[in-house]
């Protein structure tokens, strides 16, 4: 394959409200090849809406613009909402914050992964069942035929984030946004969920828009960093290189985490400068 | 551990348990702990760890509880009384849940005073609101038109107004972004000098509770696995191989370290 499996140029969101129009995501182009591309910000960044809006989950009066957003050779802006869930969910799948919120709380969790399963294959119900199984134990869960049995208040939050991976995982996606997909957990648990997703990128040559608010976690665990604010992207970088980060927003962000390997008397805070709002977004394209 | 006058707080043998019988869960099991008066205290731990049943337990919030609790050398009964409020308070995780939506800043800050008959609320409300960082035009305002930061603010000024000497944060900066957190730890940083506080600070990050604090006890499933200076800790000094996968899981993502973590029961 040529090129990226994802390219994003001039990509916008935007909301009218009461008060005027809020514009989410202000014109940001980037790219994800078959790589962990981390996309941090703070609340209220964009980073989120620019999740949801490659997938097409940007609801009316919610308004996404783009001069193209092509997945491995296809615009998404051109397809019919039809032809956009061929690929949702079966080509670029997206892991949620909460499993909480995003199980269905009524059906056990096998059943819920094998209808994913279902809705884009045409396998028979014991083949789902089979590979349903099969994918649980690729998440780690240690006794799957007892979770698939199982509803979603019956397991623990670490464990229900498993269960999300493996029911976005089992169309076999190219692509998989996740979206803050550890806040929630244990830093341990954390740890574990993200080497099943990093082993997975690395095996089947996936590639991971990994949204997130924790730069340290960014650094440590993806490829590239793309960095917004206010919309836009301010900085992008190799994730090994964000300490070198030169951008103010960056660096004071950078600045302002406790490290228990530097003690500091005080937090330096970040002082942000209008100049940000308006002063051109960075390319975070790689082609 | 025999109780000196210097010592705000001391816990022996605390346990807590929720519910009855054989759906009892045990939540908190022997945990001793000694705060002095001027320290700052964290308790770090992964969620169920407990940590949070403790602040609880002293606030009386969990009633269920064993053991001795003594406060500035009084012991603590099943009820907890108004001076006790007046030397202990708390600042709870959620700035979006702790604070009553239909009522204004003005209306929540006065509140605790109004109910210790405080006789100047009024001057105290504008005070406390110079104190956390917050001007005057902050004092009609309603919770929702604060940003979580601001809310976290109005949550410490409340605990401020009768004075305490305590203060137990539960989490206090965990629902903000990492520029706010700065800010709050900052003003909390403080407040502690110039009104001569003692924290004990529960958090599920290490790195905020050795920014923070001077001693921490590291709890898992119930109970204190290990107590230790935070200066052992920055030295990677912990002697229990918990703290030790805490601490290395903290410092981020290391696929090759993942294979190695163990399950503590």
């Amino acid at each position: 394959m040529s090129g990226p499996l994802l390219e994003v140029d001039g990509l916008s969101v935007r909301f009218p409200t009461r008060t005027g129009i809020v514009e989410a995501v202000r014109n940001i182009s980037f790219s994800v090849g078959r790589e962990k591309v981390g996309i941090v910000g703070e609340s209220g960044s964009g980073k989120t809406m620019t999740g949801r809006a490659v997938l097409g989950l940007i609801r009316p009066p919610g308004v996404v613009q783009a001069r193209r957003m092509m997945f491995d050779g296809v615009d998404l802006m051109s397809l019919s909402e039809r032809q956009l869930r061929s690929i949702r969910g079966n080509r670029i799948a997206m892991v949620m914050q909460d499993p909480k919120f995003s199980l269905n709380p009524v059906m056990t969790v096998g059943r819920q992964i094998a209808e994913a399963y279902r809705v884009h294959t045409a396998a028979s119900s014991s083949e789902a069942k089979r590979r349903t199984i099969e994918m649980l134990e690729a998440v780690r869960i240690r006794d799957p035929e007892r979770v698939y049995g199982a509803y979603p208040h019956e397991v623990s939050g670490g464990m229900g984030q498993r269960i999300m991976i493996a029911m976005m995982l089992i169309p076999d996606p190219d692509l998989l946004i996740a979206d803050e997909p550890t806040s929630a957990l244990d830093v341990t648990v954390q740890m574990q969920v993200l080497a099943i997703v990093d082993d997975l990128v690395s095996r089947r040559g996936m590639g991971l828009m990994f949204i997130s608010h924790d730069l340290n976690l960014v650094a440590s665990f993806c490829d590239r960093v793309v960095i917004m604010y206010a919309g836009q992207i301010v900085e992008t970088c190799r994730a090994s290189e964000l300490h070198a980060a030169s951008h103010p927003y960056t660096r004071g962000l950078l600045a302002s985490l406790p490290r228990v390997d530097r003690p500091t008397e005080r937090l330096s805070t970040l002082v942000r400068d209008e100049a940000w709002k308006t002063e051109p977004g960075v390319d975070a394209r790689i082609l | 551990m025999p109780a000196s006058s210097d010592t705000a707080l001391l816990i022996e043998h605390l346990d807590v348990r929720f519910g009855k019988d054989e759906d009892a869960v045990h939540a908190v099991r022997d945990v001793s702990l000694a705060v002095r008066c001027g320290e700052s205290f964290g308790l770090v731990g992964e969620s169920g760890s407990g940590k949070s049943t403790v602040l609880r337990a002293i606030a009386g919030l969990a009633r269920d509880w064993t053991g001795r609790i003594a406060v500035e050398g009084e012991d603590l009964g099943a009820r907890r009384t108004a001076r006790f409020y007046e030397t202990v308070q708390m600042v709870f995780q959620d700035p979006y849940g702790s604070l009553h939506p239909r009522h204004t800043v003005d209306g929540t800050l006065g509140e605790p005073g109004r109910i210790h008959g405080l006789a100047n609320v009024d001057a105290r409300v504008l005070e406390l609101l110079r104190d956390v960082g917050l001007g005057p035009e902050f004092r009609f305002r309603f919770p929702h038109q604060l940003s979580g930061g601001q809310r976290q603010r109005v949550a410490i000024a409340r605990a401020l107004m009768l004075e305490p000497k305590l203060l137990l944060l539960d989490e206090p900066t965990s629902a903000l972004d990492v520029s706010v957190q700065a800010e709050i730890l900052n003003l909390l940083q403080r407040l502690k000098r110039e009104h001569g506080l003692t924290y004990i600070l529960v958090s599920h990050d290490l790195s905020v509770i050795a920014h923070m604090c001077d001693r921490l006890a590291v709890m898992n499933a119930g109970r204190v696995v290990e107590e230790l200076t935070v200066d052992q800790l920055r030295r990677s000094e912990p002697s229990h191989p918990y703290t030790r996968q805490l601490l290395k899981a903290s410092l981020g993502y290391d696929r090759a370290a993942v294979d190695a973590l163990e399950t503590f029961d």
